[in-house]
């Protein structure tokens, strides 16, 4: 009991001890296996599912009358849309990273977060991926970016990285689905046999794919997780770099800059951990899940938001420098023109909020505050946006002919779509956390049973 | 096995008084999820061949279909029978980009003698003394993107029936090819697989003397064709 | 254009019973109805290929053949024919392109002396006005539709009375009138009626000059300027390469002598410009001294030349400028191959002493010469018009005939013209639109298109052109002709019979059908023996053959000014435009200042006078030196805005003596202080959607004794902002080398600089292998020495590919759509800038950035070097917008393209798709002209030769700054150009190898002066 692990995934309240795995059971299933719904749930549910509609109607708009109900214009063809895109791909990050990586580095004291991890990663990712599909001039030809046998006999254009996007973007998508699926089948058997109502037993029964637990499905889904996550982990460094290469392969003063792959994707984990403890901190206060969800999963987030932050941080640096260093004008010129431009409130905002605010979790009384980390994810979270904003709007609107510099202003359609989609995350997010273990049951139970089986698994 | 015991999830069991918990789905159950399972990739192979014959189908290009037309003009007759050259009627297929659809007075020039009062040529008649033209319906028509140029392909060698195929067997004239982009390209790709001698180009029914790609390939440096990394180049045929 | 490709056919079908050719059906278009007729258009449309990025129709397209194939007519191929444009009355000789009888394109005519093959933006505009489905459609009485039987059966009653008092109480007023054929009409009906009288008004008018020329000579005469002579070229705030009928003819000319010539280094070959002027103007900008000051200094600098020429008569007048005395040693130094250009908005007593001025330099008969005047009855027109104003006050007046004027719009604010009109009883008007005259009239009897009507017009040099008409009319409207011979008692006589008449009477040679052909064919009336009453000027006109210099100067119309000339301060009585030019002996006013500022008034580059109004393709053109679309503004100088604290869009109140009117500020390098300039034709009240309400009118504060600059106007800011559509926010070059420029001496001395500074990477160094290119590698030069930023290659553009507008709002919002912008940058300082225009459209990179990153090859590389756009293909993601360092790409962000307007379907080139929404655009090189070419030449077994292929916008260009070619052809001028060492690629260190390279602009600054310059920009 004493073990570090254990103590990261449970701290029992003062008055009682562990009262075993059967309780573990009883305390998550009750959140999903229960008439009564949170009245929290209901009323955020209802704002957000507002939200969706929003978005729903925006989308159709938009399909009616084309993407010039948008701020975008030449120079700057692309806006919200594509800012909007790399910014939930980045958050989607922390899911796979928390599951693959963290298993495979033996970090026990992931798995009362991992699951919602997951989950908030298919979420994010299917936020993202709706961009690049409405932010096209005409949508009902995006298939045409697909490899497929057609009356034009024709190819996509290999050397594009927007193809090489769909692939990264879908893989990822794919592989995120099924780990976390898998991870969910144990527990769905648990809800199958502890159901009451014959309709409820027979969803989760289908869901749980007959698993019955015994020993031989046991070493099954032992390798098949293990694969997966080894299959997961490199996923989480190939997406945000190809994502990256939409910018870095332009030729654009601000864009093209060979930094921007791992830049991306420290930046993609830092908004990642952000935005996981965003959703973690209201939502274990809701269900009451301090229990599973301590002050170490917060400290241990909070550590790993810092680090990330500071590699980011290294690269504005780094990418400043470059500029000056390189000698080339036009590099110069949008180094200046980021900083003391037009838009050089946006970017100094970002440093606050990516930058600067953040520091305060140097301080371990900070980390001990929950409104503390809190405040801080929520800043890391707009200032990952702005950072996306700046690179993509503020890069475009001044590169080489003074001729051609224009503003970009967003239209009431570019903040609909923007915050709808994150009305639809928190939506799906919300359906999720009513229907599905918020927790890893079974994994909850094995750690706490046998410390030293989470060592090996 | 205390260990597996635990391990199985359906500790359900522990709380209920009763120790035999009633099945949710019966064996057959099994066969039914193996069965959606390998099935899965069936119907899907299936939607995709299904959607992709549909696609290829002159159900949607097309073409073997004979078209309606205010008058039931024969090629059958006039060109079959009769034997009336291509370019009678379509007289600007070596000038223009467009073959041309015959004046009505064309038509009058035989049919102020022959057939003068036969109702089914009421409509040219109309249309001569009322000054109104006769609006054909269109067989071959190409997206308006598409710029399709006939009389570099006819002065290159590209015979009418290569595309239009035995109109001189056609009573009402029908599409004879897809006319997608591939079939295009095929030809423009290969050119030698298609061209015949210029003085064959209005030939019904022509048989190459020898193996066509030898003549081909003669033709192709004769009539100085375009290499083929020109001839499908987009701007050959969109602007 | 040497070759005879594009050769007119010449109007055949004189029997009604054989179709006409520019029919679009046989039938004659009165008794089909109009829904018909578009509708059987639409579908010849369609197999022209118009309806753009749509998949076939499901439902069978219909195809509707002619019932009789007219002759000359290829389904598919074109059409040309010679025709003229009357402009403001001068003839511009025009070569109309029609496909199925549609006119879709109009071209210079290089047989037309004003044109030498070469248009302008009105030229290429005016097709869209043809097919505007705003144009006044059929007869109105008060507003309400009639017909022209009823208008003929209710002005004849009043016609037999006025004919008993032998027309007392008829007037007419029309605009200049240069055609013979309507001036005999006229004449013949002034006969008719020897009391009535004729009136004649243009809003942009040269009075001045008229006055001044009666100065001089004692009477009219007109003058022709032969730039392509002048080294030295002295302009007196004259815009002479942007207005006046010859504008086209002096641009050709004065780019001819913008290059160096390396046969004498000094860059001799070259000349020189000094443009002393009170506002910013295309000329100014092009110039090697521009000076701007205070209008009323003109006339001092004027005087103080013509009194160090020692001109008898002209009162002393010193001027310690430092550019003076350099300026006047050249000047001297160049005598008789020099020339100085007096401004139309210049004082008469500017022109009369300009006219001594050039004789005293031995200009006269070489670099300038002196005609009759080509207008039929040359009066001076703002006394005309003030005539008029006072005979309908005093009630003499009870029936007035507009003809094709709108002066309830456009006549000065102190004759009240709009409030006198309501004192005549009968009031008619006869215009294209549906104007401010026309509601202020009882009967409205619209106009033919200059494409829909025959007719006949005289250029500025006195050559006529016969009109012919391209289209059967699309409206129920009457030509002038038709309209006048109302007046003669013959209302039914047909347009064609009317012209061919009068040139019957004319022709004094055998065998007229010849004649006539020729004629039509050439574009130009030829050289034959005519008779009166037509001018004896008409024959001797200069430039008689195409494109040719005449052997000798002018004969007949010549006026030797030694002999005339004496001069004289303007005497009481004298008209009035001739008292104002009295200014320089005035009693001196009030210094102008903040609380007295000068106030200009200037023909729009855009509407001109008003008469444009409705034309979206000038409404959003960039006016050529402030970028503003679709809205005029007031223009001030950098240092007046900072004393009245007035920015861009800030309203104000512009007052002048009482006259008021409410515009935008826009703030514009290089007016001299304490000067305001208003552009004319702005802020109409009945016109086309595109017309109304856009900016103010300055005609408001107008007045006919000083037209074009008014004294103690006052600025009064309002505090509200209005919103300007520009399609440029940024002039100024960051210090990057987009425009690189040096003197001609520097040139001469050190060729290389320019390669030298251009980065150029090797060939090797891309990852890319190089693209292959056999027969063809079409490429373009620009010399930026020679473009005058005229704008012209941007509507030419526009027309002939399909560029739709987009409307303020978009502008604003920076989604134009123009595949071709012209770039002005100004370095130095704001009150004296050096400005530089620059051509920009796609490049065509040999190493694209937009070819590799679009997903779905919709931009390709072709065979022959040409970047393509692959409309059809594009999903939209707009990559290759972001990627393209040019930023040349458009995308239509909605549908801009008009589908749901079938009169303007019939203006699309069916050679070009029609884009829809969604898709991304740009310069194509003219693609469908290099494939049109190309197909003929492989049918013909043949390679194409050079310059068998323009771009629309080369074929435009009036100072030839264009040429576009094949780079593989060793003799091909864009080779020759591409090897001149001034040769550069833009952002080139990029490694893109654009296949559109720039000549480095040469300017040939007065080295004496140079210094003074620098120092004024230190100081400025």
């Amino acid at each position: 009991m004493g073990d570090q692990n254990t103590v990261a995934v449970y701290t029992p309240p003062a008055e009682r001890p562990y009262p075993g795995p059967h309780w573990i059971t009883e305390k998550i299933g009750s959140l999903v296996l229960t008439p009564h719904t949170p009245i929290e749930w209901i009323v955020v549910f209802g704002a957000v599912f507002t939200g969706t509609l929003v978005l729903l109607f925006a989308i159709v708009w938009l399909l009616y009358s084309g993407i010039g109900i948008w701020g975008v214009n030449i120079p700057v063809a692309w806006g919200f849309a594509i800012v909007n895109f790399v910014w939930w791909i980045g958050i989607g990050h922390a899911g796979t990273l928390i599951s693959a990586i963290l298993l495979l580095l033996h970090q026990a004291w992931r798995q009362s977060i991992n699951r919602f991890a997951e989950a908030m990663t298919l979420f994010a990712v299917t936020c993202a991926g709706l961009f690049p599909l409405i932010h096209l001039g005409r949508p009902w030809f995006f298939y045409w970016i697909a490899p497929y046998p057609n009356t034009m006999g024709l190819w996509p254009q290999w050397r594009s990285p927007l193809v090489w996007d769909m692939f990264a973007v879908g893989t990822y998508f794919t592989i995120s689905l099924v780990f976390w699926y898998i991870g969910l089948i144990p527990d769905l058997a648990t809800f199958r046999d502890r159901a009451k109502h014959r309709l409820t037993q027979v969803v989760y029964g289908m869901m749980a794919m007959g698993w019955r637990g015994s020993a031989y499905h046991w070493q099954q889904y032992e390798e098949a997780y293990l694969l997966l996550a080894g299959l997961a982990t490199p996923l989480v460094v190939s997406v945000h770099t190809v994502v990256s290469f939409d910018f870095t392969i332009a030729i654009i003063p601000g864009w093209h800059s060979t930094i921007f792959p791992p830049y991306f994707v420290a930046g993609a984990i830092y908004s990642g951990f952000a935005m996981v403890l965003t959703l973690a901190i209201p939502l274990r206060k809701i269900y009451r899940l301090q229990e599973f969800i301590t002050m170490r999963h917060l400290d241990n987030m909070a550590k790993l938001m810092l680090a990330t932050g500071i590699i980011v941080t290294y690269s504005y640096i780094d990418e400043a420098f470059i500029a000056f260093y390189s000698g080339n004008p036009y590099e110069r010129y949008e180094i200046v023109n980021r900083l003391f431009g037009l838009y050089g409130w946006m970017y100094w905002l970002l440093v606050a909020t990516n930058l600067v605010i953040p520091q305060l979790m140097w301080s371990s009384r900070a980390r001990k505050s929950v409104a503390a980390i809190f405040l801080v994810a929520l800043s890391v979270d707009l200032g990952m946006w702005l950072e996306r904003f700046v690179i993509v709007v503020v890069s475009l609107h001044r590169d080489f002919l003074p001729s051609a510099w224009n503003m970009y202003y967003a239209t009431i359609w570019d903040w609909a779509t923007l915050l709808g989609s994150i009305a639809l995350f928190v939506t799906l997010f919300l359906l999720f956390f009513r229907f599905f273990p918020p927790i890893s049951i079974f994994e909850m139970k094995k750690i706490l049973h046998k410390p030293e089986v989470s060592a090996r698994a | 096995m205390p260990n597996s015991n635990f391990f199985t999830p359906s500790i359900g069991r522990c709380y209920s008084k009763n120790q035999t918990m009633p099945q949710i789905f019966k064996r057959p159950t099994n066969a039914i999820s193996r069965l959606t399972i390998f099935g899965g990739v069936f119907v899907v192979a299936a939607v995709a061949w299904g959607w992709a014959s549909v696609v290829y189908s002159p159900f949607v290009s097309g073409e073997w279909t004979p078209f309606d037309q205010p008058v039931p003009f024969s090629h059958e007759h006039h060109a079959g029978g009769i034997g009336i050259d291509c370019r009678y009627c379509h007289t600007t297929v070596e000038v223009s980009p467009f073959a041309g659809i015959p004046p009505t007075a064309t038509c009058m020039n035989c049919h102020k003698q022959i057939w003068r009062d036969s109702d089914m040529l009421e409509p040219v008649r109309a249309s001569l003394s009322e000054n109104r033209p006769i609006r054909w319906n269109r067989v071959n028509n190409l997206p308006d993107f598409v710029y399709f140029d006939h009389s570099i392909h006819v002065s290159k060698g590209v015979g009418c029936e290569t595309c239009h195929g035995r109109v001189d067997m056609m009573p009402l004239t029908w599409k004879h090819s897809d006319m997608h982009m591939q079939w295009c390209l095929e030809c423009h790709r290969h050119p030698e697989h298609y061209l015949r001698p210029r003085d064959q180009v209005f030939t019904m029914g022509w048989k190459p003397p020898m193996d066509q790609d030898t003549l081909g390939r003669r033709l192709v440096t004769e009539y100085h064709i375009e290499p083929a990394f020109k001839l499908t180049n987009c701007s050959i045929c969109h602007r | 254009m040497e070759h005879r490709r594009d050769l007119p056919i010449q109007w055949r079908s004189l029997d009604p019973k054989t179709p006409d050719p520019r029919a679009p059906m046989p039938s004659q278009l009165g008794d089909v109805n109009r829904r018909e007729f578009l509708s059987l258009m639409a579908a010849s449309l369609a197999l022209a290929g118009v309806e753009g990025c749509t998949a076939p129709a499901t439902v069978p397209e219909k195809i509707v053949p002619y019932v009789q194939a007219p002759e000359d007519v290829l389904p598919g191929r074109p059409l040309h024919f010679a025709t003229a444009m009357p402009f403001a009355g001068y003839g511009v000789g025009l070569i109309v392109k029609s496909h199925e009888g549609r006119p879709i394109k109009v071209e210079g005519n290089p047989r037309h002396s004003a044109s030498l093959g070469a248009t302008d933006v009105f030229a290429q505009a005016s097709i869209l006005d043809l097919y505007d489905p705003d144009r006044a459609k059929s007869v109105t009485n008060r507003g309400a539709i009639s017909t022209f039987g009823a208008f003929v059966s209710a002005l004849s009653p009043r016609l037999e009375e006025l004919q008993s008092r032998d027309g007392a109480g008829l007037r007419f007023l029309s605009g200049r009138i240069t055609s013979p054929s309507e001036g005999a009409l006229i004449d013949a009906i002034l006969r008719r009626f020897p009391k009535a009288d004729w009136h004649q008004y243009e809003p942009v008018n040269d009075d001045n000059a008229r006055a001044g020329s009666r100065m001089a000579f004692g009477r009219y005469v007109d003058s022709v300027y032969h730039l392509d002579r002048a080294d030295v070229i002295v302009s007196l705030d004259s815009d002479f390469l942007y207005w006046g009928p010859a504008h086209l003819r002096h641009t050709r000319d004065f780019a001819a002598r913008r290059v160096f010539n390396p046969a004498d280094g000094s860059g001799r070959g070259m000349n020189r410009l000094y443009v002393l002027e009170s506002t910013p103007t295309v000329t100014g900008f092009k110039a090697d001294h521009r000076i701007s000051m205070s209008p009323s200094k003109i006339g001092e600098l004027t005087t103080a030349i013509a009194s160090r020429l020692g001109v008898a008569g002209a009162p002393g007048q010193e001027l310690n400028e430092q550019w003076f005395e350099p300026m006047m040693r050249d000047l001297k130094s160049h005598g008789s191959s020099s020339i100085v250009i007096a401004g139309e908005t210049q004082p008469p007593f500017v022109h009369a002493l300009v006219h001594a001025i050039n004789e005293k330099l031995g200009n006269t008969g070489h670099t300038v010469e002196y005609m009759e005047p080509v207008e039929m009855r040359p009066v001076e027109q703002f006394a005309s018009l003030r005539e008029l104003a006072q005979a309908m006050q005093s009630g003499q007046v009870d029936t007035l005939i507009m003809l094709d004027v709108n002066p309830s719009y456009s006549a000065p604010a102190d004759l009240e013209f709009s409030k006198n009109l309501e004192n005549v009883k009968l009031r008619v008007s006869h215009s294209l639109y549906y104007d401010e005259t026309a509601a202020a009239c009882h009967w409205h009897v619209p106009k033919h298109h200059y494409l829909e009507t025959w007719g006949d017009v005289r250029a500025y040099d006195g050559s006529v052109s016969i009109v012919q008409p391209l289209i059967v009319p699309l409206y129920e409207t009457k030509s002038s002709h038709e309209f006048l011979s109302i007046f003669l008692g013959n209302p039914t006589r047909s347009n064609y019979d009317l012209v061919r008449e009068f040139w019957v009477g004319q022709y004094k040679g055998e065998e007229f059908e010849s004649f006539w052909e020729q004629s039509l064919q050439e574009g130009v009336v030829q050289n034959i023996a005519l008779s009166d009453p037509l001018p004896a000027s008409l024959e001797a006109s200069p430039y008689r053959a195409r494109a040719s210099r005449p052997a000798s100067p002018l004969t007949r119309g010549r006026i030797t000014s030694t002999t005339a000339w004496t001069y004289s301060p303007p005497r009481e009585g004298e008209t009035a435009s001739a008292a104002s030019g009295g200014g320089q002996f005035r009693t001196p006013q009030a210094p102008p200042g903040p609380g007295n500022l000068d106030v200009l008034f200037r023909p729009d580059a855009s509407v001109y006078d008003g008469s444009f109004a409705n034309n979206a393709w000038l409404k959003e053109l960039q006016h050529p030196l402030t970028h503003l679309t679709w809205d005029n503004a007031v223009l001030i100088g950098p240092k007046t805005a900072h004393d009245l604290h007035a920015n861009s869009e800030d309203m104000v109140d512009l007052v002048v003596n009482g006259r008021q009117i409410t515009g935008a500020v826009w703030v514009i390098p290089g007016q001299p202080e304490n000067v305001v300039t208003v552009h004319l034709g702005w802020g109409r009240k009945v016109s086309g959607r595109n017309g109304m309400e856009r900016g103010f009118n300055a005609y408001a504060l107008r007045t006919s004794d000083n037209p074009w600059h008014a004294t103690g106007g006052r600025i009064r800011k309002r505090g509200e902002k209005y919103k300007l559509a520009t399609t440029r926010d940024h002039h100024v070059t960051e210090g990057r080398h987009m425009v690189r420029h040096m003197t001609v001496d520097d040139y001469a001395k050190d060729a290389g600089l320019i390669q030298r500074e251009t980065h150029q990477p090797k060939p090797d160094q891309t990852m890319y292998p190089a693209y292959e290119n056999i027969d063809y590698a079409w490429g373009m030069s620009v010399d930026l020495s020679r473009c005058v930023g005229c704008n012209a290659c941007i509507v030419a553009c526009q027309a002939e590919n399909n560029v739709p507008t987009v409307g303020k709002n978009e502008v604003a919002r920076g989604r134009e759509m123009h595949w071709m912008r012209i770039d002005t940058y100004f370095e130095g300082p704001a009150a004296e800038p050096d400005a530089y225009f620059q051509p920009m459209f796609c490049q065509h990179c040999e190493t694209a950035p937009c070819e590799y990153v679009c997903p779905v090859e919709a931009t390709t590389h072709s065979a022959e070097g040409i970047n393509e756009m692959t409309y059809n293909r594009c999903i939209g993601t707009r990559y290759c917008s972001n990627n393209c360092p040019y930023k040349v790409r458009r995308f239509n962000f909605f549908q801009y393209a008009a589908w749901d307007i079938p009169s303007l379907k019939l203006l699309y080139n069916p050679d070009v798709t029609v884009r829809s929404r969604g898709v991304m655009e740009k310069c194509t090189y003219c693609i469908q002209r290099i494939n049109r070419t190309r197909i003929d030449a492989l049918k013909a077994d043949r390679k194409i030769q050079d310059g068998e292929v323009l771009t629309a916008c080369q074929q435009a260009c009036p100072a030839n700054a264009l040429v576009f070619g094949n780079l593989l052809d060793e003799n091909s001028r864009v080779r020759k150009l591409k090897s001149e060492p001034r040769n550069y690629g833009v952002l080139a260190e990029y490694n893109t190898r654009p296949r559109t390279t720039y000549l480095a602009a040469l300017k040939n600054p007065n080295p004496e002066i140079a210094g003074f310059e620098t120092a004024q920009h230190n100081n400025g």
